[in-house]
């Protein structure tokens, strides 16, 4: 009798499954628990992994529901790799999913920022622009087009996703209060950060990845919200190391 | 088969420890740490950050070994041509002092399952794992190690002994092995045969790494012992008896403690350490 790796690995993710024939102990009696301990450090370890992967969405719902959603979730989206670094990729979209989670319908969002947190950590190291970089008249400023450090990342949400995040991860923060706010990460050596972003900054940061000046970024942007804070922005940027070049194309005089 | 100039393991016949990132500063900052570190390989294949600058660091300092967790050498279907580019490219910059992964599978269908699972030693097992190791050679550039695995069950389909079956990929591709002397304890208590009896059928010579570890104890359904490698805890004394037992015969090698979860305080961990140091000081030079 023998067994392939696709009978094992159906018997392994569902627990109510028939140990496989052909897995016996020494006296040549059928497995048993002796198969169950795959079973158990496969859903052990994929579970530890969520809680260490989403820890304020844990802290959100509870460790022990949180064992039983990572549970269902790894049954469901198994890693698809083995750079558990980067499992759960379709956590957001799984939470959403969930009908008895509706009545929290930020959390997709959280563990969305948690992904971005950790892809921010493992992103490739840069060298921040010096900070006068951007020291420059501001006829000539608005001629400048940036470049971003990869470990920058940009999240948008209909939530108050800031104050959500520094109320589960902060003490004495203030209870969130309804609206929708944008995440800026910046990295400023290892450890990344969420910032709030002005509104209008998770636009204004999209144009300059697309190759506007940020003059024409800025029009564009302030077209959409007249509020729109260029200076905030920008400091909230070279504070957290994110702009590693500024390029001036002069006009032809 | 990997021609024996390109062998290069450099690890001193030392103690050495898994790295945790929580006693990076210990390490640092202790005069006579550890003769050497061992680092899972999957933990730094991202692009940059905190991890890879740790590691950089520590390769300064000491002799790294890159234990792969991930490649499934095992697997029924091909290595993922992806992870053998990730740990080409990790091993050609760190250069480390030895290289090695697991007899075992984890992913299938492109699902990876976040264990090594076990293996019938049959001859098409045999043929597949000396493929797939050629494969991994040729590609890293380099001779790789391959650990015994611990055991809870065995196969009805199983033709070789678990020695035999190491020996005989050994020869086929001229990998090195690692041995897992607890994982020899755990399979032999779990499948009922003598410690003594594997390691005097097992090929020592090609033994360049000597792994130890804690492990939990559990009952299988008719009350036999059953004993889960966990990494959470002390190596126990028989296993250190067995570590004495494989060094009378092997003579001095690198001696890795691991110590994956529940991981304890640098001051423990370095006490283990230093009793692999002086298993390895009983032993006539
Ligand atoms: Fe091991």
């Amino acid at each position: 009798m023998s067994v392939s790796q696709t009978t094992f690995r159906a018997a392994l993710l569902d627990p109510s499954a028939a140990v496989p024939d052909g897995l016996w102990d020494a006296a040549e009696r059928p497995a048993g628990r002796r198969f169950s301990v795959y079973r158990n450090n496969v859903a052990v370890s994929l579970t530890e992994a969520m809680h260490q992967a989403f820890p304020v969405i844990t802290q959100l719902l509870g460790s022990q529901n949180m064992d039983g959603l990572a549970g269902l979730f790894l049954r469901k989206h198994p890693p698809s790799s083995p750079l558990m670094m980067f499992y759960g990729e379709e956590f957001p979209e799984f939470l959403a999913g969930m009908e008895q989670l509706s009545h929290l319908g930020y959390l997709a969002d959280v563990a969305r920022l948690e992904l971005a947190l950790r892809r921010s950590y493992h992103s490739a190291d840069s060298q921040a622009a010096p900070p006068d970089a951007l020291a420059i008249p501001p006829e000539e400023i608005v001629l400048a087009k940036l470049e971003f450090a990869p470990s920058l990342k940009v999240l948008r949400s209909d939530w108050p996703l800031f104050s959500i995040w520094r109320f589960n991860s902060e003490d004495g923060a203030p209870k969130p209060a309804p609206g929708s706010e944008d995440i800026l990460i910046t990295r400023p050596e290892f450890d990344p950060a969420p910032h709030l972003l002005p509104k209008g900054g998770a636009d204004w940061i999209a144009h300059i990845q697309a190759g506007l000046t940020i003059g024409e970024a800025f029009e564009h942007t302030s077209a959409e919200f007249p509020e729109f804070d260029l200076g905030a922005t920008l400091a909230l940027l070279l504070q957290g190391g994110a702009i590693t070049s500024v390029s001036i194309e002069r006009l032809a005089t | 088969m990997l021609d024996s100039s390109r062998q290069s393991n450099r690890l001193p016949a030392a103690p050495g420890v898994g790295y945790k990132p929580q006693h990076y500063d210990q390490i640092l900052d202790h005069a006579h740490p550890v003769g050497w570190l061992e680092i899972h390989a999957e933990n730094y294949m991202g692009d940059g950050g905190r991890p890879l600058a740790q590691l950089r660091h520590l390769s300064e300092k000491f002799p790294i070994s890159v234990h792969g967790v991930g490649l499934s050498i095992g697997g029924e279907g091909p290595l993922d041509p992806d992870h053998l580019a990730r740990l080409k490219h990790l091993v050609g910059w760190l250069n480390p002092a030895s290289f090695s992964e697991h007899l075992a599978w984890s992913t299938h269908d492109s699902h990876f399952l976040n264990d090594l699972l076990p293996l019938p030693y049959t001859d098409e097992t045999l043929e597949r794992i000396c493929a797939h190791i050629d494969q991994v050679q040729e590609t890293v550039g380099r001779q790789m190690l391959l650990e015994n695995p611990s055991s809870y069950l065995a196969f009805e389909e199983s033709s070789w002994s678990e020695p035999d079956f190491l020996r005989e990929i050994a020869r086929r591709t001229g990998c090195g092995l690692l041995l897992d002397v607890n994982n020899v304890f755990v399979s032999a208590t779990n499948l009922d045969f003598s410690p003594q009896s594997y390691i005097d059928a097992y090929p020592l010579n090609n033994v360049h790494e000597i792994h130890l570890g804690g492990h939990d104890e559990d009952e299988d359904d008719h009350g036999r012992p059953l004993l889960i490698d966990s990494h959470g805890r002390e190596v126990v004394d028989p296993v250190w008896a067995l570590l004495d037992y494989v060094l009378d015969r092997s003579g001095p090698k690198p001696v890795l403690i691991e110590w994956d979860t529940d991981v304890p305080d640098w001051s423990v961990l370095r006490a283990e350490a230093d009793r692999a140091q002086a298993a390895l000081d009983r032993i006539p030079a």
